[in-house]
């Protein structure tokens, strides 16, 4: 039994090692399609992060809309939008405002790190429910039905949205 | 012994990484796309926090997971919408560049 859970142990890591080298890769990326290859490790590890926190459903989920909607509508994008020849000029290995960058993720990061370290998170004192689908599956439908409706009309407007900005883009209906 | 992988710290702070590297990889892109990309780790950041304070400290197990579920929907329709701009902004421009795009000399 502590066998198994020094495996899971070592399998937790490797999902962090997953985001990680995922992160940098985006960044370092001299092609836009790598960049999307790393974000698709990330979030490849992040859905494992979410089986070990005990949702299999919700790591299922983001495989598919993470991976398999995000990533895919990223790449359709870079295949339409630049042409390989200039994306390799534009997303060379020289990027730019790193002062910038680092002034801005210290700001963040310190006081960030400094909270989590520093709280005492005390644990809920009664815990109702459990991580069962069903009872996702009854509260998305009973208590959370309004914003059920509402991240459907979120994302119907957006498909129509972005299917009208792309077509006048095309020049015909100026 | 309490497991790194059992603790409420680790994932805040694998969830503090996301978001300190979504901002970081967004001022250093030098692409439209990239932009995009770092978003997405920051929401993803987002929901592991989300996860995470739902698993350890969450009366209802329920209510975290479909809050996460609402921040990956709403990734994936951020996601549509913006690839659609930046193809409207590639047509007009030929160009993904930020700097390119100031006709409003913003």
């Amino acid at each position: 039994m502590i066998f198994y859970r020094y495996v899971a142990e070592i399998v937790f890591f490797l999902f962090i090692a997953a985001i990680f080298f995922g992160a940098v890769a985006s960044l370092r990326a001299r092609y836009l399609m790598n960049a999307v290859l790393g974000l698709a490790l990330a979030l490849a590890g992040v859905a494992g992060l979410f089986y070990h926190l005990g949702s299999p459903f919700l790591a299922l989920m983001q495989l598919l809309i993470g991976i398999g909607a995000i990533c895919v509508i990223l790449a359709f994008g870079i295949m339409t939008a630049p042409r390989p020849e200039q994306e390799a000029e534009m997303l060379g290995a020289v990027k730019r405002n790193k002062p910038l960058a680092v002034v801005a993720c210290l700001a963040v990061s310190i006081p960030l790190i400094l909270t989590i370290v520093g709280t005492q998170w005390p644990p809920a004192a009664v815990r109702v429910g459990d991580f069962s689908v069903k009872h996702l599956g009854e509260n998305l439908l009973h208590q959370f039905c309004l914003s059920f409706e509402l991240i459907s009309v979120v994302l119907l407007a957006a498909i129509l949205g972005a299917l009208a900005i792309a077509r006048i883009g095309r020049g015909d209906w100026e | 012994m309490i497991l790194p992988s059992e603790q409420l710290t680790t994932y805040l702070l694998v969830g503090l990484f996301m978001l300190v590297f979504g901002i970081y990889s967004m001022i250093r892109h030098r692409t439209f796309i990239g932009m995009l990309i770092s978003s997405e780790f920051i929401l993803n950041g987002a929901g592991l926090n989300f996860m995470a304070f739902n698993r350890f400290l969450a009366t209802d197990p329920a209510v975290g997971q479909i809050f996460t579920l609402f921040i990956m929907g709403l990734a994936a329709a951020e996601a549509a919408l913006i690839i659609s701009l930046i193809l409207m902004v590639y047509h007009k421009y030929q160009s993904i560049d930020p700097r390119d795009v100031r006709d409003l000399k913003g």
